[in-house]
């Protein structure tokens, strides 16, 4: 950002209207009104967001947030357990995805030839286009049925004095959700930790290589800490997918508006509550209190978001200063 | 010292198989997928699926015409009203925008490109769904257009930003006007990397589901106009398989094989035409 002005090329100079041909001026205002779109589409999102909400903000106050009574029939409703189950599927798919996706990363980068790089990389992204639905869908028929019959089980004689696997294994709940969000999130972390390791100056492995560390020493001590910024940034981009995912988990939740400490029983989420319960709330409050769910998550994942995107353009900054 | 090293190096050895292990694992993901998806889908589809409507809950023999035909609506719909201002406002980003603007708009199509899908959802609901007194196919394809501005403009940028200066200049040196460069050099030289963004745009927000729940709604006949309710691919998926009936999870398993097939067969062909296109300097 720091670039001199005498440094832009020509082509990226800012033009003014008077500066531009007949023809160019056309040109200019018209692509300049379709970018205006973008910006005016963003606010009327927000805008609308908060309209749509005006009746549950003004009966519950600050208490939607801390209440944990959702009861459209008597007109109560908090959302802490959507928040709650919103979070704790997030965590549990990061748990499983960061590892998994960083580790994947490292291989891509440093140790698989450029062929086997490249063709597992397509294959990540094609696993990154499958539409949500489809996981939700063999989720439901496949995942559900062995976390009931077999993983809760075991997992509950195996961990099951601490308070996080006990009750019934029902095989709809946290974990379950948390399992396929790590499944949807892990693209993004190998996509972009990968991009971020690549990126690292070819010095820094031999440095270290020639200080006598083995491979795994300069890919731990040297390559990771110089690409920790851009690995950051895919952890925060996979946290705002996994706070925003709606179907596969909807569909694997189970639908239980309360807090429970144990992650084997059912829950909610935002997302799968609006997702629900929409098209079938009766009453303005009740339809507000859903759109105000709505502008919760939207600002949870704009905040993620906005976080993500900055270490994004941090490092690819640092990335292309080389070059 | 030599057992230190040996721990070295056993310490290095198993780290890394562990890396490989997990690039399999996460690439073998996408094959279970796809193998449960073809045992399930494939022994339910035939020639009705593709040609009835569906039929009551209980009997058999029904299929999803419609909602295949919902889909195409809504989604040409959604590229009919995202493609070109994502295109466009691509071009201005890459070719006319100053640093303030263009940093602003570039991080609120970022942003918007992040929005989860069922807040669009809501938004779409509450811009077209409430004034129009009805959920529609406009709506739906509103919804799905909102996505796919944001990566069609990101991605049309960053095509154009990769033309070579060479050829910027020696088109102004012609003596090109500004949008004459841009619109017979510049962008048909990127012409490859935008269709595919563009291709890749329209796979993604096809299999969207969220914005369609309360756009969209759902259907059991053809709908009778892009003001009407309409079913779609994705609502079907996910309401066959989340009822009790077995007749619609065999459904929901054939609609989810048409759905990804689809999906795939887009992503890979756009991908095919950039490994295979001249445009993009490597």
């Amino acid at each position: 950002m720091a670039t001199p002005s005498a440094a832009i090329p020509a082509t990226r100079k800012r033009p003014v209207a008077g500066q531009l041909s007949g023809a160019d001026g056309v040109a200019w205002a018209v692509t300049l009104f379709f970018a205006l779109l973008i910006l005016a589409v963003t606010l009327a999102l927000v805008i609308q967001l908060w309209n749509n909400s005006a009746p549950s903000r003004e009966k519950s106050g600050f208490g939607f947030l801390t209440s944990s009574l959702w009861n459209p029939v008597t007109d109560q409703f908090g959302a802490l357990p959507f928040i709650y189950g919103t979070v704790i599927t997030a965590f549990l798919a990061l748990l499983i995805s960061v590892p998994l996706g960083v580790g994947a990363a490292i291989y891509l980068s440093e140790l698989a030839p450029t062929k086997l790089s490249n063709a597992l990389t397509f294959l990540v992204e094609l696993l990154a286009a499958v539409p949500s639905v489809i996981f939700g869908l063999i989720a439901i028929f496949t995942l559900v049925p062995l976390m009931r019959s077999t993983i809760e089980p075991a997992l509950k004689s195996a961990l099951g004095f601490t308070p996080f696997f006990t009750g019934p294994a029902f095989g709809v709940g946290y974990l379950t959700a948390g399992l396929i969000l790590s499944i949807m999130t892990f693209p993004y972390i190998i996509s972009v930790s990968r991009e971020a390791l690549m990126s690292v100056p070819r010095e820094q492995r031999e440095a270290a290589l020639a200080l006598g560390a083995t491979k795994w020493e300069s890919t731990w001590d040297a390559v990771l800490p110089f690409a920790r910024l851009g690995i950051m940034g895919s952890i925060f981009l996979a946290l705002a997918r996994a706070l925003g995912e709606t179907m596969a988990v909807t569909m694997v939740i189970g639908n239980d508006p309360a807090i429970h400490a144990s992650l084997l029983s059912p829950g909610y989420t935002i997302a799968a509550v609006v997702a629900n319960e929409f098209t079938e709330a009766t009453g303005k409050v009740y339809l507000a209190a859903l759109v105000e769910l709505g502008l919760v998550l939207f600002v949870l994942t704009m905040i993620i978001n906005g976080l993500a995107q900055l270490l994004i353009v941090v490092t690819t900054k640092k990335g292309s200063a080389k070059a | 010292m030599t057992s230190r090293n040996a721990r070295r190096n056993a310490v290095n050895n198993v780290m890394l198989s562990l890396t490989a292990v997990c690039a399999f694992l996460t690439v073998s993901t996408l094959f279970l997928i796809l193998a449960y998806l073809v045992y399930n889908g494939g022994k339910s589809i035939n020639p009705q699926f593709f040609t009835n409507l569906p039929v009551g809950q209980g009997e058999t023999g029904g299929g999803i015409a419609n909602a295949i035909v919902g889909s195409a609506e809504i989604v040409a719909l959604a590229s009919v009203f995202g493609l070109p201002v994502g295109f466009l406002a691509g071009v201005y980003l890459s070719e006319f925008s100053g640093k303030v603007l263009g940093f602003l708009i570039r991080y609120t199509a970022d942003l918007l490109n992040g929005v989860p899908s069922i807040v669009i959802g809501i938004f779409a609901w509450a811009l077209l769904v409430v004034p129009m007194h009805g959920y529609s196919t406009i709506a739906a394809g509103f919804a799905l257009s909102l996505m796919l501005v944001p990566i069609t403009a990101r991605a049309t940028e960053q095509f154009l930003q990769e033309v070579p200066r060479t050829m910027r200049e020696g088109a102004l040196a012609l003596g090109a006007s500004k949008w004459r460069s841009i619109a017979t050099v510049i962008v048909p030289a990127a012409r490859k990397g935008i269709m595919t963004g563009m291709i890749l745009g329209v796979a993604r927000i096809s299999g969207e589901t969220a914005p369609l729940l309360f756009t969209a709604l759902g259907n059991q006949f053809w709908n009778s106009g892009l003001t009407q309710p309409t079913a779609s691919l994705p609502v079907v998926i996910f309401n066959y398989a989340t009822a009790p009936y077995e007749d619609w999870h065999r459904q929901a398993w054939a609609a989810g094989l048409v759905l990804l097939g689809l999906v795939l067969i887009a992503n890979i062909s756009a991908r095919l035409i950039v490994s295979r296109g001249m445009s993009i300097p490597k």
